[in-house]
This record gives C-alpha cells, sequence and structure tokens, in this order.
C-alpha cells in the first residue's frame, strides 16, 4: 500500500534520527578520523596513512593479533561447544520439562545480571587465594597450595567468563531448532536400531547445521568485537596479555586519548564485520537473514 | 528387526521386564536391546546427561550463591559456607562508604540515577520501536528494504569504532558528561534490534484488524493507537524488560562518557569499589552487587517462562 510520505515519516521520524545521528554519522566520523591525529584537544589534523603505518611497524600490533586469534578461537569452541550440549541435553536427552527448563534458566542468567556484577562473580571464582572457588575445588582434590589465576592463566579466566555468557544466545537457538525437529525422524531411526550417538550424528546435526553456522559467524563477529568483560576482570594484563584488538583500540583512545589511533585501529575491525556480513549475506541470503535478525 | 511383528517393534517394554532379559542367553538379549533400545538407553542417558549438565553449570549456581551468602556473613569458611551472620556488609544502604580517607557519595542518589536512566531508556525505547516498527511492518514506501538492510549493516559496525566517533559526537552536541547523552547513545543503539523485534509481532497480526478499523472510519494514528497497540502487548513487555535491563546495567558509556562522580550509577560504582576493596572486603562488594541485582532477580523470577520462550542474543558492547 502506498502511502504518503508525511504519515512515514511521523512513523519513522524519530528512529532515523537517532539512528542518523548515533549511528550512521558516527561510522562515516570514524573512517574520516583515522585519517586524523586527533587527540584529546579534538582538533583535526590530517595525516594522510600515518596511523596505519604507525602501527605496522609496532610489534605489540602483531601481539594483540595473536592474542585476539587465540582469545576468539578458544571463546568460539567453548561457547559453542557448551551451547550445543546444553541444548541437546536439555531437549533430546531430557524428559522432564522441569529439569530442562531450569537449566536453561541458570544459563540465561548472566545474560540478565548487570556487567559489573558478573565480571565480580569471575573474580570470586578465580580468586587466587584458598577463598575462591576454584581453588576450593582444587584442594578438596588434595592440592594444597592456591593458584594465581589472573597472573599465571589470564587467557582462561577471559575465555571462561565469556564463555559462560555466550553460551546461552547458542543454547537458545539450538534448543529451539532441536525442538523443532519432527519426531518422526528420531523415532524411525530408533525403530532401526540407531543408537543416540548415531542420532546425533546423521539426524540432529545435519538438520540444524543452518543454525550452526549461523551461530558461529554471530558469535564470531561479536567476540572480535567484545571487550568490555576483559576491560573490567584484567584491563588487558598482565603485560598485555589479555589485550585483544578492539580492547587495544579502546585503550588507545580512552587510556592515552589518541582518537586517531583508536579509530584507525578499530577500521580493522570494521572491514572484518563487512566481510563477515558479506559472507552470512551470500550463504543466508537477505531474506533469511533479515528473519534471522528477529531472533537475535 | 525385519521378523518382528509390527506390534513388537513400537511397544515400550516395562523397565523390570528388561532387567530380567539380561540374564537370558546373549543372543536373545542382543535382540531385545535393539529392540527396547529407546528406553533403556534414554533412561540412563538422562541421569547421565542430568550430572554433566550440574556439573558445567557449577560456577554460575555457585557464584549468584555466594554473591547472597557472603553478603550476609562476617566469616567464610572457604568463601562457600557462611558461618556468622552479619549485617555490617549492608552498612551502605545508611551511611557512605569510607575507603582510608576517601568518602564515598552515598548509595541512594547514584541508585536514582541508574534508576532514571533505565526507566529513560525503556519508555523512549519502546515509545521509537513501536513506531518505527508499525511502519516498516505496514508501509510500502521506497527505501524500506534500503532501511532494514542498513541496520543490519550497522549492526556489523564495532561497538569501539562507533564509541570513539560518538565521543566525539556528544562533544559537538555539549552532552558529554550528561546522563542525557548517555541516554540517547543507548536507545540509539538498540532501537534496530527492538525494531526488528516489535516489526515481527506487527506481521504476525492480521491486516484484516486493521482493515476493518479503517472501514469503521479511523485513521492510521488511532488504528494504531487503539487497535494494534492492545494486541501488541506481549512484543511491548518483551522490549521493556530487556531495555530496562540493558539500561539499568550499563556500564561502558557510563564510564567512559561521564566524569563527575555525581553523575554516576550502580555500575560504575560497584567497579569502583571493586578496585579499592578487591581481596580485601568481599562481603561489602557482594553486599553492593546483591542490592543491585535485585530488580534484575525479580524480572528473572517473574518472567522466566516467558523469556525462555523467546530467543535473544548479543547487544552492542
Amino acid at each position: 500500500m502506498e502511502v504518503k510520505t508525511s504519515s512515514v515519516m511521523g512513523f519513522l521520524g524519530p528512529f532515523l534520527i537517532l539512528v542518523l545521528a548515533f549511528y550512521f554519522i558516527p561510522v562515516i566520523l570514524t573512517v574520516i578520523l583515522s585519517f586524523t591525529s586527533m587527540d584529546y584537544k579534538l582538533s583535526w589534523d590530517f595525516t594522510g596513512f600515518t596511523n596505519f603505518e604507525h602501527f605496522l611497524t609496532q610489534s605489540l600490533t602483531y601481539k594483540v593479533l595473536l592474542t585476539t586469534f587465540v582469545y576468539v578461537a578458544l571463546t568460539l569452541i567453548f561457547n559453542v561447544g557448551i551451547a550445543f550440549l546444553l541444548a541437546l541435553m536439555t531437549t533430546y536427552f531430557t524428559t522432564h520439562e522441569n529439569t530442562a527448563m531450569f537449566f536453561r534458566a541458570i544459563w540465561l542468567l548472566p545474560r540478565l545480571t548487570p556487567v559489573v556484577v558478573y565480571c565480580l562473580l569471575w573474580m570470586w571464582i578465580f580468586e587466587p587465594t584458598q577463598y575462591g572457588l576454584f581453588n576450593t575445588i582444587l584442594s578438596l582434590f588434595g592440592k594444597s597450595s592456591s593458584i594465581d589465576w589472573f597472573s599465571s592463566y589470564p587467557m582462561g579466566v577471559i575465555v571462561f567468563a565469556n564463555g559462560f555468557i555466550g553460551a546461552s544466545f547458542g543454547m537458545v537457538t539450538f534448543s529451539s531448532a532441536i525442538k523443532s525437529i519432527s519426531r518422526d525422524y528420531i523415532w524411525s531411526a530408533q525403530v532401526d536400531g540407531a543408537g543416540d550417538w548415531q542420532i546425533i550424528k546423521r539426524i540432529i546435526i545435519p538438520m540444524i547445521k543452518w543454525e550452526i553456522m549461523y551461530i558461529f559467524i554471530w558469535q564470531t563477529l561479536s567476540l572480535l568485537n567484545s571487550y568490555v568483560y576483559i576491560l573490567i576482570l584484567t584491563d588487558g594484563g598482565p603485560l598485555h596479555e589479555t589485550e585483544v584488538w578492539s580492547l587495544y583500540a579502546y585503550h588507545k583512545a580512552f587510556k592515552y586519548m589518541e582518537f586517531g589511533n583508536g579509530a584507525a585501529l578499530s577500521l580493522f575491525l570494521v572491514i572484518i564485520g563487512i566481510i563477515f556480513t558479506f559472507i552470512s549475506w551470500k550463504i543466508f541470503g537477505f531474506r533469511k537473514m533479515m528473519g534471522q535478525e528477529v531472533s537475535r | 528387526m525385519k521378523g518382528q511383528t509390527p506390534r513388537g517393534a513400537t511397544q515400550v517394554i516395562p523397565k523390570r521386564a528388561i532387567y530380567s532379559l539380561k540374564r537370558k542367553k546373549k543372543k536373545e538379549r542382543r535382540a531385545q536391546e535393539v529392540r527396547g533400545e529407546a528406553v533403556t538407553f534414554s533412561r540412563r542417558n538422562e541421569i547421565i546427561s542430568t550430572i554433566i549438565m550440574t556439573i558445567i553449570s557449577i560456577p554460575i549456581f555457585l557464584s549468584y550463591l555466594w554473591l547472597f551468602l557472603s553478603s550476609f556473613s562476617a566469616k567464610m569458611w572457604h568463601g562457600l559456607i557462611p558461618l556468622k551472620f552479619t549485617l555490617h556488609n549492608w552498612r551502605f544502604l545508611w551511611q557512605p562508604i569510607k575507603f582510608g580517607a576517601v568518602m564515598h557519595t552515598s548509595i541512594w542518589p547514584i541508585t536514582l540515577n541508574t534508576l532514571l536512566l533505565a526507566l529513560a531508556v525503556t519508555i523512549s525505547e519502546v515509545l521509537v520501536s513501536t513506531l518505527s516498527g508499525y511502519a516498516l511492518s505496514r508501509f510500502r514506501f521506497k527505501g524500506r528494504v534500503m532501511i532494514q538492510g542498513m541496520t543490519m549493516l550497522l549492526h556489523a559496525f564495532p561497538g569501539v569504532a562507533l564509541l570513539i566517533a560518538i565521543y566525539y559526537v556528544l562533544y559537538t552536541m555539549r552532552l558529554l558528561d550528561t546522563l542525557w547523552g548517555v541516554m540517547l547513545v543507548k536507545i540509539s543503539l538498540e532501537i534496530p534490534m527492538s525494531t526488528n523485534i516489535i516489526k515481527g509481532f506487527f506481521d504476525n497480526i492480521p491486516w484484516d484488524i486493521e482493515w476493518s478499523s479503517f472501514v469503521d472510519g479511523c485513521n492510521r494514528w488511532q488504528t494504531w493507537r487503539y487497535v494494534i497497540l492492545p494486541l501488541l502487548k506481549p512484543g511491548i513487555a518483551a522490549i521493556s524488560l530487556f531495555s530496562f535491563l540493558s539500561g539499568w546495567g550499563e556500564f561502558l558509556y557510563i564510564y567512559t562518557f561521564i566524569f563527575t562522580s555525581k553523575k554516576q550509577t550502580l555500575a560504575t560504582f560497584l567497579n569502583s569499589l571493586i578496585g579499592e576493596f578487591k581481596f580485601v572486603d568481599y562481603g561489602l562488594l557482594s553486599a553492593v552487587a546483591t542490592f543491585y541485582m535485585i530488580p534484575t532477580l525479580l524480572f528473572f523470577i517473574f518472567t522466566q517462562k516467558a523469556l525462555l520462550q523467546m530467543s535473544f542474543g548479543g547487544r552492542k558492547a
């Protein structure tokens, strides 16, 4: 139905103004900013490609790149793996709906918890003295000395903290996908003598492979861009060991007040983001992707 | 399998019968197992999977329990089992927290800030996204698909990059170091998502309902207000819930765009307390955190069932 532009603008106006001011303009600004040496004085001094050349020559950049890769890969495996495991257990293996609901609810709780509180919980879990959860568990197994997790295994800390909160998204998506598989397939496979492992491998995984792919792409992208938990938990330390790319850009901009540099660094993430969006566009198609938007 | 009767193939074998079968000859048992597999295996696997789920859920389960218990106890055995009850950790409710010579501001104005921010975010997000969701779902106008595609592409844009540029935008608008600025940023970055959610709800409302209200003489605004909106309650409830919780828990924008300690919210307040009292006074920290968690827990308890029925995921950070 064709409508008047004025009434479209009436409905869409607030949306468009906000998105324009705090989404669209910033996107363009970032690109321009990355060619300047803007600092705390917030003045525009165009310096061409100096920012990019600057961090191509720094060895820290390569360290950060490696850290980012390790962090994203480990967290992705952890979080998609646990998500799949939980989805399978709460839908396929459990016949008691209440048990399934209980576990799903427990795993959703971190997502609703305020960020800082969630980080406080992990500070306690990885507490370096004997009062922390993991050190308590270790001492139950007879290990007397406690481990200083934050300085010995900083990467482990951030992978756990991010993995536990990220798993719920995959879990919810996978659960509803597994639930929507027609029971007839599973029953007829059981009648034919298939075991659980065979059913999972030959029926469930092939039938939810689109969801798995979608979660993989989505999680990779959001892990590349997530740094809040790392900022609170380790702040990139000790000695840049947990400094991922996005946190590095954040530090450049808001710790050292080098906005130009920070923008240039984050431009790399923009390029990766566009590539990933393009890939998922190709894989899922535009219509389907818009549909998936809703379930996000 | 092939030689068996059709009845035998689908019949559920009682548990006791299966146990007695195990004593029979090996060959026979094998045949029975194949037939009864669905029953025996899933019962055993259900127990195993419950145990595995419990083990991997331990950190989540125990840490929330710890948070609550530790806020009321003076001493904990291994940080897990409370030994002595106290209300001393909750002293921040009636007196400002002291750290060395530094006196923190009272928690109440900070709580008020947090609440106002969360409410403002909720109300404006619901308003803006119901309007735009309706337009995107019902109107066919030029650029509709383009707007959707654009918001999709914008979503791939990393939060850090936006944050840096938004700093400049807020600076030009003289909104740095104000909660209004934080609120506007928060809404803007979330409405593409909530618009999409609400659009889905609009799509499910049949056109006929609107046509009949048009025929009865309502204009578009009246239709939207009196016919569509009441049908949209679940969607609005979902968006308000999420935007309230995300406004209530917001940390990064306040940490980055607010410099005055009077304007901070519970998130940055707790964060600075963590910096000072970490390893020193977990009792106090957990009491403040429990206090901060109250709305979250209330929402969680009352909307759990509804929450589980809908899926949602990552937000921009």
